[in-house]
This record gives C-alpha cells, structure tokens and sequence, in this order.
C-alpha cells in the first residue's frame, strides 16, 4: 500500500541556517503518527514541507504518492492540515469561513459534511458569529474544522492543543480517533507528551533538524528502563551495591548546591521482582525508609534520555 | 485552468464579498472623493479652459475622474487583500488547497475588476449630474475600462506578493499608483503640456488607459484609440505573465 505520507531526504536551509538535515521517514495509511521535538527541533518546518508551504532545498515530500510539488493539486486534496498559529479572517462568520474552505477545494454544496464537523467540534452555536467575535479556544476548534471540510485522508495537526482549554481537548481527541478509526491518516506534533502517549501508534522524534528516534509507542516505552524507584531515607545511606542503580541523586544534588538536599533517590528498575532485592539490601545496610514511591516510565522520561542522548552522540538514535 | 472551476469561483466570490462587507469605506468613499474632485476643479476650471473641442472642462474631468476610481480601487483591492491576509497569516487558507496559479491570479483580477467597475459606476452616476456627456463609442468605454481595472488588479497582486508589511504596500501606492494616475490625464489632455512632458507621457501606460477611455465618449483623444488598446494589452499581457511566474515559484508566499 502507498505510504500516507513518504518524505525522501529532505533538507532545508534559511540563510545558512540548516532546518532539516535530511529527514527521511514514511507514514503509513491509517496511523496515528507522533512528531516530537524540543522547539526549534524542525517540526513546523517539515509540516509546512508537506503542506507545501516550504519547499524543501533538497529531498522530495509525496502525500498518498503525489509529489508536493509536481503534482500539487492531487498532494493537497488528500492533505488537511491544522496551523499551529491562530489565524483567521475577520470579515467572515464560521459558516462562511468554512463554505469557502469547502470551495477552494473544489466542493459544491457541502453544507452536510460542515454541519456535521460544527456539531463534532461544538461549533453549531457559534455558526453565524463573526470569527472575530470568538474566543481563542473556539478560534482554533474553527482551525480543526477547516481542515477537515473536504474529508481529507491525512490530517495533520501542528500542536493542535496549545493553550486550549481541557473541553477543548477532549472534544477535539474524540472528534479525531473517531476520525483515524474510519481510516484517515492523523499526524500530530504536540509538546504534551502524555497526549502523544495516548494517541500515537508510532512517534518520529526530531532534534536539529534529525530524526533521533522512530519507532512504535510500545517499543519506546519498553526500550527505556521500565521504571524507577523513588525512596526518601529517614536514616542511613545508600549501600554501594545499589549505585549503579541510581538515576538521580538528589542528596549529592543536594549537597552540590550547598542546600542538603535530603536523603532521597532515584533508582532505575527494569523489572518489579528487583524492588524486593533493593528493599533488602537497604534493610541489610540499616538504611531505614520515610517514604517509597514506584513510578512506571514515560513517553516524557524516554524523550528526555534520548534528546540528551542525541546531544552526546550527534547521531541519530534508533 | 478551468475558469469555471469551484476554485476559482470561490476565490472570486470571497474576494468579492470582503470589499461588499466594507463598502462605505470601499465603494462609497472614493466615490466621494471623486465628486469633490469635480467639484473643486470643475467649478474653478469649467469656462476658463477646453481641453478638447467643443467639450467643457466638467464634462472632459467626468471620464478622467471615472477612469482614475476604477484604476485606484481595482489596484487597492488586490493589493490590500494579500497583504492584509500575509500580516494576520491567513493567506494560508489560500496556499494549503489545490488551487492553481492562474486560478488564484485570475480570482483576485476579476474581483478588482468588478470592485473598479462598482466604483467606477458610482462615480460615474454622481458626476454625471454635472455634465453633458455623450457616448462616441461605448465598447472602447468597456474596453478600457475592463482592461485598465484588469492592468492594476495584476499590479496589485504584484505589489501584495512583494510587500512584506503596509508601509511597503503604501510607498507602492503613493509613489507609483497615485503619481502615474495623476499624470496620466485625468486633468487635463497632455496636448497641453510642454514638449518635454508631453513625451514623458507617452511613456506612462496609464495615459493610454485614460485616454482610450476618453475616446469612448468623445470620440476625441490624444492618441488613436487603437494604438492605446495595443499599447494597454502588451501591459496587462506582461503584468499578467510577471504575476503567474511569481505565484509560480511562491515568491515571498512558499519559502
């Protein structure tokens, strides 16, 4: 089957100034796909490639097999994609905002399909008010619906969540898994990363303009450690047969900056069997525990190891 | 490209709406501004000067004052439409669909065309008030008239295109659109002028646009009408060809 989205090397500069350093990655029909990424990582850039919005310096972009370029027309019939900033015009209502959408995409009567995307996304009440006269929340619910007026088989979605209230998100999240259960294509860049871990199959992770991790969501998380243990000793010290295990120290962190910083670690556990053998160990060396925590890893843990992995290797994690 | 592509109808409409949903400031204030022009110079002028035979002052200003609405508001409307939706960021919902080059050029064009026209009528129905006038030769009126809101419709998508901000967009307006009306015959027939200026005329297409113009309801003009028609659609033929090259390669819009 045709990739959903195919980007082959891609490659963009601003005066000097490389963006993308040759990102390849494809998406396949019907996935939930992640892209992650610190700010300045190349997320927008690569979205606006594939929107064609930018057009990459080298390397080629292909949506449901159309070229971006070439075949532009065929790419962005198939393409509907959310901005991440709020834009708008304001001589328009949301209905009217939304029929000229609809129209620049070639659609005729097309008022059964809005309805229904106004209705999905809480937007009937609002239907004949001034974009203007909207909040930023509702604003960005009419972003969601503009690009989705022609159906589009691939949707993107560029940090669709920014500064919107929870309503919104629930609203939006079960508008768009219904969406991907019916087959369409969803990509989304988002910094909450919980929301990634709940929505995404698969997840692209990119730092300076590199691809630094791709892989499934399940395989992330069970790549990283699986979890860690977090004690707060009232008495005594880590043994030294558990420090290969700590992941963070906060009593040297602590005492690093002059302040103390209590007795408490943080231990890396792959499996739960090990827990018994550390809370032995520590009961042998007459350490006694305050308190006991038993954290299972993140999307937000993994992203941290391998971003910092990234910065100390300068190459591609995969 | 289909011109009848929803597209394209779209685009047009929407561009035609936004003016219509502002129309004091886009409709009836350059009319206006073009009655006090009749006004003012009409009543200083009429009976002191004849431009052309047997024609009054206020009767040869009405086309003059016809023409340069339908040229000043048929460059404003393209213009101020892609660099207004540039700044707020909007133009986006025009790159993201699968509208072609010509398509949007077109678009843009005729809803400049049409915004000239409505001004240009308005002017038109309140100047003629004020004046004898006769209609020589209609279709040259037409044809001047859709082709001149045609030349500065292409120009405003040139101007909205390489603007990046309104100051830029203003300079445009006021050292090139405004300078070249203005000379261009509006007040006065360039017969008048001195040798120099008078060949410095021949060299600023809007002199053609308006004098053809002129030639619709006098049958007088400075120039053959027909050298004027030639002279205009070689401009609108180059305007238009500079536009779709620049769309093409998304020149200041796809980076």
């Amino acid at each position: 089957m045709t990739a959903a989205i195919q980007i082959d090397s891609v490659e963009k500069s601003y005066k000097g100034f490389k963006a993308l350093k040759g990102v390849s990655l494809n998406i396949e029909q019907g996935e939930f796909f992640g892209l992650l990424g610190p700010n300045g990582a190349g997320k927008t850039t690569l979205i606006s490639t594939i929107a064609g919005l930018i057009r990459p310096d080298v390397g080629s972009v292909r949506i449901h097999g159309h070229d971006v370029v070439k075949d532009f027309r065929a790419a962005r019939m198939k393409l509907g994609v959310v901005p991440q900033e709020l834009v708008f015009d304001p001589f328009f209502t949301v209905r009217e905002t939304l029929r000229l959408q609809s129209g620049y995409f070639g659609l005729k009567n097309n008022d059964p399909w809005i309805d229904e995307v106004m209705e999905n996304l809480d937007l009937t009440p609002k239907a004949d008010v001034n974009m203007r006269a909207l909040s930023g929340g509702m604003k960005r619910r009419v972003l969601v619906a503009q690009a989705l007026v022609h159906k589009p088989p691939v949707i993107v979605l560029d940090e669709p969540t920014a500064g919107v209230d929870v309503e919104l998100r629930q609203t939006l999240w079960k508008f768009i898994s219904r969406l991907n259960r019916e087959g369409h294509t969803v990509v989304l860049t988002t910094h909450y990363l919980e929301e990634a871990q709940a929505m995404c199959q698969r997840v692209a992770m990119l730092k300076t303009g590199n691809v630094v991790a791709l892989d499934t969501m399940s395989q992330l998380l069970r790549r990283v450690s699986g979890s860690s243990l977090v004690v707060h000793l009232k008495h005594g010290t880590l043994p030294d047969g558990l420090r290969h295990l700590v992941a963070h120290d906060e009593h040297a962190a602590g005492a690093a900056n002059g302040n103390g910083g209590g007795n408490k670690y943080t231990l890396r556990v792959n499996e739960y069997g090990e827990v018994e053998g550390i809370l032995a160990r520590l009961r042998e060396s007459g350490a006694e525990i305050d308190e006991m925590q038993l954290q299972q890893a993140d999307l937000e843990d993994i992203f941290i190891q391998i971003m910092e992995g990234a910065s100390q290797a300068g190459v591609p994690v995969r | 490209m289909n011109l009848f592509s929803v597209g394209f109808k779209t685009l047009f409409f929407k561009e035609i709406l936004r003016f219509w949903k502002v129309a004091t400031q886009t409709i009836a204030a350059p009319v206006v501004s073009a009655m006090l022009y009749l006004l003012i110079f009409g009543h200083v002028l009429d009976g002191r000067v004849e431009m052309l035979d047997g024609v009054s002052y206020t009767s040869f200003l009405v086309p003059g004052l016809v023409m340069m609405s339908v040229l000043q508001n048929a460059f404003a409307n393209s213009s101020s439409s892609l660099i207004q939706s540039k700044i707020t960021g909007n133009l986006v919902f025009i790159l993201l669909p699968p509208l072609s080059h010509v398509e949007i050029l077109a678009a843009y064009v005729a809803a400049s065309i049409v915004r000239g026209l409505a001004v240009g009528l308005g002017v038109f129905i309140i100047t003629a008030w004020f004046a004898h006038l006769s209609f020589a030769a209609p279709l040259w009126i037409v044809a001047f008239a859709l082709l001149g809101a045609g030349i500065l419709g292409t120009l405003g998508v040139i101007a909205g295109i390489w603007a990046e901000k309104f100051d830029q967009l203003a300079a445009f307006q006021n050292f090139l659109i405004t300078p070249a009306t203005f000379l261009a015959g509006v007040f006065y027939s360039i017969k008048k002028l001195p040798p120099f200026w008078l060949a410095v005329s021949h060299f600023n297409p809007f002199f053609y646009m308006i004098d053809g113009f002129r030639y619709g309801f006098f049958g007088q003009s400075d120039v053959s009408p027909w050298t004027s028609l030639a002279i205009v659609a070689v401009v609108f033929v180059v305007l238009a060809t500079v536009a779709i090259n620049l769309l093409r390669r998304g020149y200041k819009l796809r980076h």
